[in-house]
Order: C-alpha cells, then sequence, then structure tokens
C-alpha cells in the first residue's frame, strides 16, 4: 500500500482545514475508499479521518422533514424509524444496497461519494478517462454489460452504483456542504454531474469541502413509495436496473409523483419524462406503462447493455403499480 | 468381536469433530503459519497475455523501504526443474520465471520479497516491466484444432442418427468458470539447510511433496508438506502452482521464511479454472422413446504449453442402454492461463449437455422426460460390457420423482403457477460420478491415556474427512469420537489418498479399518502375554471394545487396556493397514455413483426475475457413512449448481486477454438469498465392490446434472431453451411466457 498520513479530525472545521491540503481524502465507513486504495486507484497522501465529528443524528427539521448527519450508518439511516415510516423509498433503497456488513458501516456522505464499478476503472491498467483522465475508455465498446445507458458520454458510460443515491433524488434531499470558506446547500439533483469530458469530476465537491447532512423535505402528504432493484442474483449485488418511486394519489388520480432510475445512468438518473407522463393521469395500468416509456426515451445502448433500456422499463412500471397498491 | 457402538457411528449424522477450533479461530489454516524472521512475498503478474518481457527494472523496488530481493528470470531461471514428464502431477509445467515468454494474462515475471506485506505488494507495483506483446487469442468460439480423439464408440453412430425417426441436433457451451474458495491459495515456505516444511493449501499433500521435490531438485524426504486445515479447494488447489514452488525456492535462496498469499485477482489467473466446453448433442429415438443413438462431441480451450483433458464424456457411455454411441473429444489452444479440474471435472459440464440433450429430445417426442429416462435405463455398462457394483438410477428417478410432484407436471410451457400465483417452471436430470479408490496407508495406534490416534497422509479439505476417519476407528474400538485424535494433512504421515474425484473416503476405508483392526490385535496380544487373567487365551477368545479387554462371555469381568499396558510398560499398541484400491475391482465392475435432480424455478416476466425456489435431490453413493456432513456437500453442490446455471462465468477481455470480473462482487456465485429449498435423500445402498463399508464418496456428484435439470425448468417456465450457461436476464426478456400471458 502506498504510504499516508493518518489523522483523526475532532471538528468539522479542523476537517475542513486539513482537507484543503493536496491529495486528500476524508475517511468516514472506509467501504469504497480502502477497497480502492488497496487496489492502488485511489492513492491519497493524507486520509482525514472523520468519523469522530458530531455528524452521526438522524433528527427532525422544523419543517417536518429529516436532517440526516453524515456520518449516519446506512444500516442504522435504513431502518429508523423516521425514515420507514416518511421514506420508505429511502428505507428500501438503503437495504438493497451492499450486505448487512457493508451496511453497518457505509455512511450518508459516503455513499453519496460512492465510486462507479466499472471493472477497467477498478483494474488499475486500462485505459479510463475517470481514473487517468486523457487515457480513453476501455468500456466502449467493452464489457460494458452493467453500465449505463444514459448521461454517457464519448469518454465514460460509468454507473453510478449507489441505491441510496437514487432514493435521494426521488425525494429532492438537499446536500449540506462545509468547506474552509463556509458552508452551502445544494439539491442533490445538481450535486452530481455529468461525466462529459471530464469524467474524473464526478461531483460539484469542491477540494477539501465536506458533507455535513443530508437534508429531505417532508413527505409529500398522503404519498406512498418504493424501491425496487433489479439484478442476476437476489443479494449482494449492484443493480442491473432500479426505481424508486414516490407517489402522491388523490381520487383515482396522480396528483404529483417522483420517478428516478438507478444501475442505467453515469448519475441517479431522475426521469422529469416519466413524472410528466404520471402527473394528472389516472392511476392505471396503462399510465404506468407510458410513464415506463417516457423514462427510457433517449437512453443509448451499448454493446452489451441494450437490455437495460427493456429491464428498467419493466422495473419502473412494475414499481409504480406496487407503489400505487400500497395501502 | 462386535464392539458397542459399532451398529450406530457408520451412518451416524455427526458434527464435524473440527467444527469448534473452526468457528472459535482456533484452527491454523496456511497463511495464519507464522515464523520469526519471516518474510513477505508478493508476485508481479504479466500485463500481457502473449508475448515476451524485453526489460524487467528491479531498481525502484529494490530501494524501496523494507524490500529484500526481486526474482526475476534474470536471477531466478535455473532455480526449479521440471519436466512434462516428471513424476506427480501439476497443471503447469513450467517453472516460474524461467524464461521471458508470457503465456497468459497475470502470468508472474517476477517476485518481490519484503519484510511486510505491505512493503511487498507496493514495491511489486514499482517493478517495471516492458513486453513486446502480440494480440491474444482468448475466444471462447471453439474449433477442433487438434486431433480428435474418441472415449467409446459402438454401433454406427452417424448412420442411426439419420435413419432415426426422432432426433435433436444442438450445440451446449459452459464458460469458463473460477473455483474461488473463500481461503486463498497460499504457502509458507521454511528451509533450514537440509529440510523443507512447507504450509500449503493442498488438497493431496502427498502429491504436493513428490512435485515439489522434483522441482526443487531435492529428495522427497527433504520436503514435509503440511495442511492442517483447508478453506476448501474446489480441485483448484489439488496440484501445486507455480506460488508454490516460488515460495520455496525463495526460502531457500535467502534462508528465510516466506510466506506468500495469492490475492483474490490473481485467483482468476495463476490457480486454474475450469474451462470452457462447447458440446454438440445428437440423440435419436425411436417414436415411443427408445434410445438408438447417442453422439457427444465435445471442445475445451487448453493453454498453451500445458494439456489439461476436460472429461467430458465420463459418463456417456453407460449413462443410458442405446445400440449406438460415441464420444469424441478435441480442444483448442488460447492464450489463457492452465486449466484444471474443478469440483466435478468432466462430468459436470458434460451432463449438462447430455442431461439437456435428453430433456430436448423429450420434448421433441412428446414425452414425460423423467419416462424417457427410466424407459432406457440399461442393465449392464454397455461401454465397458461389464456389470454395475451397484447402480439405483431407476429408484432415484422414482423417489425424487414421488418426493417432488412429478406426476402433476403439466408440460405446457407457462402453465403452471405456485400457491402466490406465480409463473413456475419444473425441470429434472439425472447425473453420476466416478466412484473409484486409490491406494491408501493409515496407521493407528489405542495408547495407555485412553486415546486412539489415527494418522494418514491425506487431508481435510472442509467436507469432512476428520470426522469421517474417526467415525471408522470408533466403528471398530467402540471408542466415543471425542477420545479419538485424527491426525492427517502431513506428507510424513503413512501415504494417504488425494481428497479429489470424491475418492478420499473410500480410498480410506479399508487402510484406516485394518490399522484399526491391526492395532486391536495388538492389543489383544498384549493382555495376553503381559496379564495374567488373559494368559494363554487365544487371540479369537477375546473381545476389545472401549479400551477394555475381556474374555468373550465375561464381558463383566474387562480390564482396561490402560492397565495393561502399563503392566507391560508401554505407552501404545499400533497397527497399520492399506487399501489397494479399486483398480482391480474396476476390471470386474462397472463403479458410478447416480442421482437424480427435480427443480421448481418461479418466473417473474414484468421484471424478468427468475429464481431457483425448490430443489429434490436424491442420491446413490453407497453407504453414506456420515449423513449430516454428507448432505451438506449435496446441498452445496446444489447451491453451486444455482451458480452454474444461473450466474458464473469468467470473462476475459478479448483485447487483453484479462480476466476481468476477477473479485467476488463481479464474479457472482450464489448467496443465501438465492438458495433454494433443498430435499435431499441417500438411498444408502453399500457398493461392497469398493470396501468394506460400502462407501462411495459424495463431494462431487450433487454438481453434476444440476445446471440441466434448471435449464430445463426454465423453458418450461418462459417458454425459452438457453443452452450457453449462464440463463441471463437477456435470454429471458423477449419469453413466450411473458407479460402478455
Amino acid at each position: 500500500m502506498h504510504p499516508f498520513t493518518f489523522n483523526r479530525a475532532s471538528s468539522t472545521d479542523q476537517a475542513v482545514k486539513w482537507g484543503a491540503a493536496p491529495n486528500v481524502r476524508f475517511i468516514a465507513g472506509g467501504t469504497t475508499l480502502t477497497d480502492l486504495m488497496k487496489l492502488g486507484v485511489e492513492h491519497p497522501t493524507q486520509v482525514v479521518d472523520i468519523n469522530r465529528l458530531p455528524l452521526a443524528e438522524v433528527e427532525r427539521t422544523p419543517e417536518g422533514g429529516l436532517k440526516v448527519g453524515a456520518l449516519v450508518r446506512n444500516s442504522d439511516l435504513a431502518w429508523h424509524l423516521a425514515v420507514k415510516q416518511g421514506y420508505p423509498v429511502l428505507s428500501e433503497a438503503l437495504l438493497a444496497g451492499a450486505s448487512g456488513q457493508l451496511r453497518n458501516m457505509a455512511t450518508t456522505g459516503g455513499n453519496l461519494l460512492q465510486r462507479t464499478r466499472c471493472m477497467y476503472f477498478r483494474d488499475n491498467l486500462s485505459p479510463c478517462n475517470k481514473r487517468e483522465p486523457g487515457t480513453g475508455c476501455a468500456a466502449i465498446g467493452g464489457a460494458n454489460r452493467t453500465l449505463a445507458i444514459f448521461g454517457t458520454s464519448e469518454h465514460c458510460i460509468a454507473t453510478n452504483p449507489s441505491d441510496m443515491n437514487v432514493a435521494l433524488v426521488a425525494l429532492g434531499a438537499q446536500v449540506h456542504i462545509q468547506g474552509n470558506h463556509g458552508s452551502r446547500v445544494v439539491p442533490v439533483g445538481e450535486f452530481f454531474l455529468l461525466p462529459g469530458s471530464t469524467p474524473q469530476v464526478e461531483t460539484v465537491l469542491q477540494p477539501g469541502e465536506l458533507i455535513t447532512h443530508v437534508a429531505l423535505p417532508p413527505p409529500l402528504e398522503g404519498a406512498k413509495s418504493g424501491y425496487l432493484k433489479l439484478r442476476d442474483r437476489a443479494s449482494y449485488e449492484f443493480a442491473l436496473a432500479s426505481a424508486a418511486v414516490v407517489l402522491q394519489i388523490d381520487g383515482g388520480r396522480v396528483r404529483q409523483a417522483r420517478v428516478a432510475l438507478g444501475g442505467v445512468g453515469t448519475l441517479p438518473w431522475r426521469s422529469p419524462a416519466a413524472e410528466q407522463a404520471l402527473v394528472g393521469a389516472p392511476a392505471s395500468a396503462a399510465t404506468w406503462r407510458a410513464a415506463a416509456e417516457a423514462a427510457v426515451r433517449g437512453a443509448k445502448a451499448q454493446s452489451e447493455n441494450g437490455f437495460k433500456i427493456e429491464l428498467a422499463k419493466r422495473c419502473v412500471a412494475q414499481q409504480l403499480a406496487t407503489v400505487a397498491a400500497r395501502v | 468381536m462386535a464392539p458397542s457402538t459399532s451398529v450406530t457411528v457408520i451412518g451416524q449424522g455427526l458434527p464435524r469433530i473440527d467444527g469448534p477450533k473452526k468457528v472459535s479461530g482456533l484452527a491454523q489454516y496456511t497463511s495464519d503459519h507464522h515464523f520469526p524472521g519471516l518474510l513477505y512475498a508478493v508476485p508481479v503478474t504479466s500485463t500481457v497475455a502473449k508475448g515476451r518481457i524485453t526489460a524487467l527494472d528491479p531498481r525502484a523496488a529494490l530501494a524501496m523501504p523494507g524490500v529484500v530481493e526481486v526474482f526475476h528470470q534474470g536471477n531466478f531461471a535455473g532455480k526449479l526443474f521440471r519436466k512434462q514428464a516428471s513424476k506427480g502431477k501439476v497443471d503447469e509445467n513450467r517453472p516460474p520465471l524461467s524464461d521471458n515468454t508470457v503465456s497468459y494474462y497475470g502470468q508472474y515475471v517476477a517476485l518481490v520479497i519484503a519484510r511486510t506485506f505491505e512493503q511487498a505488494t507496493e514495491a511489486a507495483r514499482a517493478v517495471k516491466v516492458e513486453y513486446a506483446s502480440e494480440p491474444p487469442n482468448v475466444s471462447m468460439r471453439l474449433a477442433a484444432e487438434e486431433k480428435t480423439s474418441v472415449d467409446t464408440e459402438r454401433g454406427d453412430v452417424d448412420q442411426a442418427f439419420t435413419s432415426a425417426p426422432v432426433k435433436i441436433d444442438q450445440v451446449y457451451t459452459t464458460p469458463v468458470q473460477t473455483h474461488n474458495p473463500i481461503e486463498l491459495h497460499a504457502s509458507v515456505a521454511v528451509w533450514n539447510g537440509e529440510q523443507f516444511t512447507l504450509f500449503e493449501t493442498s488438497q493431496a499433500v502427498m502429491n504436493h511433496q513428490m512435485v515439489m521435490a522434483q522441482m526443487l531438485g531435492v529428495q522427497p524426504q527433504q520436503v514435509r508438506i503440511i495442511t492442517e486445515y483447508l478453506g476448501s479447494g474446489f480441485g483448484g488447489k489439488l496440484w501445486p502452482w507455480t506460488h508454490a514452488t516460488l515460495a520455496a525456492a525463495a526460502a531457500r535462496e535467502l534462508g528465510a521464511p516466506i510466506k506468500l498469499v495469492v490475492d483474490r485477482a490473481m485467483m482468476f489467473q495463476t490457480v486454474g479454472h475450469r474451462t470452457n466446453t462447447q458440446q454438440r448433442i445428437r440423440l435419436g429415438a425411436t417414436a415411443d422413446g427408445k434410445l438408438n443413438c447417442v453422439s457427444h462431441d465435445y471442445l475445451f480451450h487448453n493453454a498453451r504449453l500445458d494439456t489439461y483433458k476436460e472429461n467430458c464424456g465420463e459418463a456417456t457411455g453407460f449413462l443410458y442402454s442405446t445400440p449406438n454411441l460415441r464420444a469424441a473429444w478435441s480442444f483448442a489452444r488460447r492464450d489463457i492461463a492452465p486449466p484444471t479440474s474443478m469440483r466435478g471435472p468432466g462430468a459436470v459440464p458434460g451432463l449438462y449437455a447430455l442431461e439437456s440433450g435428453m430433456n430436448e429430445l423429450a420434448v421433441a417426442l412428446k414425452m414425460d422426460p423423467l419416462q424417457l429416462r427410466l424407459a432406457n435405463q440399461p442393465e449392464r455398462d454397455e461401454s465397458l460390457d461389464l456389470p454395475f457394483s451397484s447402480r439405483h438410477l431407476t429408484e432415484c428417478l422414482h423417489t425424487g420423482a414421488e418426493r417432488f410432484g412429478w406426476a402433476r407436471r403439466d408440460p405446457r410451457p407457462g402453465s403452471m403457477r405456485n400457491e402466490a400465483g406465480a409463473v413456475v417452471g419444473w425441470g429434472m436430470a439425472a447425473c453420476s460420478w466416478m466412484a473409484k479408490a486409490l491406494p491408501a496407508k493409515a496407521t493407528v495406534q489405542l495408547a495407555a491415556n485412553g486415546r486412539a490416534r489415527v494418522m494418514c497422509g491425506t487431508q481435510d479439505i472442509g467436507t469432512g474427512t476428520y470426522t469421517v476417519v474417526a467415525q471408522m476407528v470408533a466403528a471398530l474400538t467402540g471408542l466415543p469420537l471425542a477420545r479419538i485424535d485424527v491426525v492427517i494433512g502431513d506428507s510424513s504421515l503413512p501415504p494417504g489418498p488425494m481428497s479429489g474425484g470424491s475418492m478420499a473416503t473410500g480410498s480410506l476405508v479399508p487402510a484406516v479399518q485394518a490399522a484399526t483392526q491391526a492395532a486391536i490385535d495388538e492389543a489383544l496380544q498384549a493382555a495376553i502375554e503381559h496379564d495374567p487373567r488373559f494368559a494363554g487365551k487365544a487371540p479369537g477368545a477375546l473381545a476389545f471394545d472401549q479400551m477394555q479387554v475381556s474374555i468373550k462371555g465375561e464381558q463383566g469381568k474387562a480390564v482396561l487396556l490402560q492397565d495393561i499396558l502399563q503392566a507391560a510398560h508401554m505407552d501404545h499398541v499400533s497397527g497399520e493397514g492399506e487399501g489397494a484400491g479399486s483398480a482391480e475391482a474396476q476390471k470386474h465392475y462397472s463403479q458410478h455413483s447416480y442421482g437424480a435432480h427435480f427443480v421448481e424455478v418461479v418466473w417473474q416476466p414484468e421484471i424478468a426475475r427468475l429464481r431457483v425456489d425448490r430443489v429434490v435431490t436424491v442420491i446413490d453413493a453407497g453407504k453414506v457413512i456420515n449423513p449430516q456432513t454428507g448432505r451438506n456437500q449435496i446441498e452445496g453442490a446444489i447451491m453451486m449448481g444455482v451458480g452454474m446455471a444461473l450466474f458464473e462465468e469468467t470473462e476475459y477481455d478479448p483485447r487483453t486477454g484479462a480476466p476481468l470480473n476477477a473479485n467476488l462482487a463481479d464474479y457472482i456465485v450464489t448467496t443465501h438469498a438465492d438458495a433454494p429449498e433443498v430435499d435431499i435423500t441417500f438411498l444408502d445402498y453399500p457398493d461392497m465392490t469398493l470396501n468394506p463399508l460400502g462407501a462411495r464418496g459424495i463431494g462431487e456428484i450433487g454438481l453434476a446434472g444440476i445446471a440441466a435439470a434448471i435449464t430445463d425448468a426454465v423453458r418450461h417456465a418462459t417458454g425459452v431453451q438457453v443452452r450457453d450457461l449462464p440463463v441471463r436476464i437477456e435470454d429471458l426478456l423477449d419469453a413466450p411466457v411473458g407479460l402478455a400471458s
């Protein structure tokens, strides 16, 4: 392993101060970072441990939402009563991810920054614009069965692997960020960046900036939500396609809808087109099908992943039906 | 004499005697061993699949902290020896670092030795290697590039096929699979100037000793191999791989103990895999379902430098009765590392193809696949023209069908629903695996401390060998298992069998029984010579049970062996035993195990989700010594079979030749969440031609045939016949049993 210095921050101010130095990584659960360090893909010169920071609480906001500390573990968040009751889609997405052991370590802030599982990114050898800008993309024309059909560029087709992120996008969460020059709040829908010609830049975070919280807006009144993840095996595998759905149905018609897809996008992929097809339409199988069709419009297949277009469509249609049928 | 517990201990389901050590962490696996001054070795692996090393610069690595040495062709060639014809079995003959040729991706091109594992790992990344490389050929499409050989042939297959009233002609393929035991391959090598002590992850310590002595250029008695516990092997740990010879030679060169642990990515590169197969099955039958020809032509890939045979035709010659049959094979070389045996080598992919063909023939005949099999059972092995030693496949089929409820099957695809209303598919297949025994020796001691000790140069690969060996001793001595010490996993012990081919248990029975009996005879002799109460008695007049000697009919007056041995100033009595193996019996009998699988899958077309829900398996594997560990073997095989059918495939990048999904997240195997409900029955008919207990091995048969049963169930559920494993979501998206139905 490449030598690095390890410091434990005792305050958020201290963490962001240390974080401003070159080639620093914050470590929380470490489920992505230590993995990539062992593979040699990440080689920070400094690692700043933020686990002692007071960011492990889930609090109610005055508006009726939730403020989730960046260090809240995936397991704790998934089983939190307020999450299970108010945001089932988030609880289900978290529990669909990784394994029990990983969820016990992985954190809310860390999961927002989870890196892609593209095999070429991780092999530390193949051309990869995300790992080594300018070297090319081995996945285009290579093994891309699991990779993206939305948001790709000629430089990168890597999938955002997180389940939690898909639910957060559907819920319209806000990411609270602290830097050396103060704090800011970014809607999660604007937090992730398309790969474009700079796939190495994945989020709006600037060097040294630290995610401190994720805020969830109050649950839509009377809304129902849920997450469906499709994959080859039943557990411990990244999504081939997933759907996070929030539906507010009133008098047999959809009043409000949020639809986001996972496993298919270079970012957690919200579908305004699907939402548009839903809002105002009768809560019916035909509506779910139309929304699913809309959700996959514009998808771009690679050499091995064309099946994801049909799979994503079925995933969305099925999950709309499931959520609508929930009591 | 009939000791009190013998009736029950053979055939009793008992937990593993090594279980408490394993769950408490006391069991020392190979890489747990540590010695003062131990150095860590990390290989540098080739990043091209075909070519030549043109330059290797170790200077940067050598300058790094803790680095002791960097071995490469320039300073290492000539340290190891090997010819193809050399003694002992290996699947990669070329000694590592012996020349500058690269013939597969991941081949070891250098070895870094450092004081810590982390230092060695980082330094291995700093070794600069330049290659003159060529584009590799790792294509999974095969053609017969070498000469075709015939496994078995009778009648005239081609003519019979041409004139058959009903026939099928299909090609089935299986991908490369990687063993992936949880325990990584590892070597801890110690050289004391005269003697190697090598802690290895080995399924065959005796062969390992022979190979290492030969490759290191020393005498076998200078090499001791120890594998006390193995975190499974699945065949991948049968023969020594290049890391073992590297570690041993490095220990000798540096005069320091060396630890080398193969990492997970290397597990996909340098320690073997199950080769891919491409198998053409042609079956012909009369309109009422009598087979008149079976043709099995199969291909697989091999590495550039070594030749391995994936014996897909193993069961083809005798599974069914037919006058015309041929099984023939060839292979194609690829720029891929050498393949090796993987659980049920040959028969597992072979029976996937043959049994899939039978299922497709049943469809063509509009006949129940169970009836098709029942209608074609042979009276004797028509390939060898020998009687079967003990074959109960018909009963396996009947019992399985009954337990599964097969009679309720509606053959129309998509026609059946489960209680929840979901579409289910039912499929079945038969299976077979060889029943062989190897020569073996064992020693048993009965000691003054009241314990028995059994010693044999075999090993427990996680399957329960410790326990079944103790049961064999318990059966004759009447001792509880807690008072029997099983000492195995050490090549300095009497030579025992490898743990491969499901042969260990059956090979051990005669040797351990004979050694136990010989030790008991010694104990009785000691009683006659040293205890006045038994003086002048004939050994046949005495009884031995639970470490006590008595006169037959006067068991109430038994004397502790402990007291007899103390009077005789003896620590223990000892007996040696030997088993001859099955070579002689195989001249007279066709010896095989059999079984049948019945599978239910659930198909949800609305989300293209297919899961295996229920498996009923009936196994005819002789007398099962320990149904608990035996059942565990079949359960594990079924889980692995689900993986073979639906998940497992090692993918190679055609541009670089690299195995791409070389980790446990991307190489998908069955998880607990995928586990079906499993119902296992052992018929338990002893095969007395194999050994005195009639026990056959059980490690592999459960994996044979299961993939064909699953793909048949998939066809029954979805209407899609998949012939190229694994079945994937994309194969089923357009299934006839789809959204509309």
